[in-house]
């Protein structure tokens, strides 16, 4: 890079340190848009984390062995902590957790819109941990190179720890197809709804992307939406054979000379309808978060008299 | 409550021999508070053996523009790095 670097305007400065790969820091100068696209975009994936805690955790109680209630027990406790790290992240960019918190009641920020789906029997559990944290892998990985230090850094921590989860939704949905006729029926039908929601995921096509553009210029986004989708499809319609399951598409073909699969066209009147408010779930799961944190306010009222109890007794002793 | 949050950045030693690594930062609103939210949120999987909190405020750090006059000089006395130097063939122990 140039030793005139420092001399440079801004905005020049801010893209050249991008395009040489290198990372955006908190302190460093940076376009009001590029923060204000970070904030709703860290927060988001931080609020996707939480709210995905729903779905799973319904079914803790009901797990069919104690080992399956501890392992799904410690996956929940995973994405509370995943939150955490997002929205550690979120805030260095200058915003409050209670605006960012406000922000998600108010429905001025979303989540993923996979969580407006309920989870109605036990291999929805499976497909929840095979698929749509399989999603979540494809995306996390390619964002571990994302411009902004704090985010990529908690995208490197992330991944980490979501293997675990990935591998025990997959282990369910075997053990189920290992099973009797039920079992089997029941895995089949799970995969028959998480399907085509979880290639929701990644968005829609790039090219009806407003803000794809953009985000890759400034590398927040690294690879495309159809990019990261076709090697989640590749990779998840290879595990689902394995175990003997089918794909519900019947436009689901391996194409040789692409080295890929060709798949259905989505449904994105669906998306639109679900990411929008009118999903099967929406509601409810704005409705329990919005509960937890009122019956919570004593315990955040609690260590607030606590913390002004220790503070004036440290004050006294000096 | 979020009047009092104040900054922290942590650091992780992740096993003894090893220096403290920064890792992120949290808010909290004292000290013992941010070592109990850094424990919970930066050693999700048992990785650290020490943990250290430290106000942001309490934090000196460079600046980015200062560059060039506090870190002179940066790579033009070349004779300061071993590659520098040819040896005689088979001698491998200097």
């Amino acid at each position: 890079m140039s030793e005139n670097v420092i001399a440079m305007p801004n905005e020049e400065k801010f893209q050249a340190r991008v395009d040489a790969e290198q990372k955006i820091e908190p302190k460093d100068w940076m376009p009001e848009r590029y923060r204000q696209t970070l904030i709703r975009q860290i927060s988001q994936h931080a609020h996707s984390e939480v709210i995905g805690e729903q779905p799973e955790g319904n079914w803790i109680t009901r797990a069919p062995s104690l080992e399956r209630k501890a392992i799904l027990l410690a996956k929940v406790q995973d994405e509370a902590g995943h939150g955490l790290y997002l929205y550690a992240a979120a805030e260095t960019l200058g915003i409050t957790r209670e605006e960012l918190i406000d922000r998600l009641h108010t429905g001025a920020s979303k989540y993923a819109s996979i969580f407006n789906y309920p989870s109605l029997t036990w291999a929805d559990v499976g497909a929840i941990g095979w698929l749509v944290d399989s999603a979540a892998i494809v995306n996390q990985v390619s964002l571990q190179n994302t411009s902004y230090g704090p985010y990529a850094r908690a995208m490197v921590r992330i991944c980490k720890e979501e293997s675990f989860h990935q591998r025990q939704g997959y282990n369910i949905m075997m053990t189920l197809m290992q099973g009797n006729e039920q079992q089997r029926a029941m895995a089949q039908d799970a995969l028959d709804r998480w399907w085509w929601p979880s290639l929701m995921m990644f968005g829609p096509h790039d090219g009806e992307s407003a803000h794809s553009a953009q985000s890759m210029k400034w590398k927040i986004k690294r690879r495309s939406n159809d990019d990261l989708r076709q090697q989640y499809v590749d990779q998840a319609v290879q595990q689902a054979l394995a175990i003997g399951l089918k794909v519900p598409d019947p436009a689901l073909a391996w194409n040789e000379e692409r080295g890929h699969y060709d798949f259905g066209d989505i449904d994105w009147e669906e998306f639109e309808r679900v990411v929008n408010g009118n999903g099967p779930c929406n509601r409810q799961r704005l409705a329990h978060h919005l509960e937890a944190h009122a019956e919570g306010a004593w315990v955040r009222e609690a260590m607030a008299c606590y913390d002004k109890k220790r503070r004036s007794r440290r004050h006294d002793a000096a | 409550m979020s009047d009092q949050l104040k900054l922290y950045e942590v650091f992780v030693r992740s096993r003894r021999g090893l220096d403290h690594k920064h890792v992120g930062s949290l808010h909290a609103d004292d000290p013992e508070q941010a070592l109990e939210y850094a424990r919970d949120v930066y050693t999700r999987r048992g990785e650290g053996v020490s943990l250290w909190v430290v106000a942001a405020g309490d934090i000196t750090a460079s600046q980015e523009s200062d560059c060039d006059s506090f870190y002179d000089p940066l790579d033009d006395k070349p004779y300061r790095h071993a590659a520098m130097y040819d040896l005689p063939e088979g001698i491998d122990s200097l």
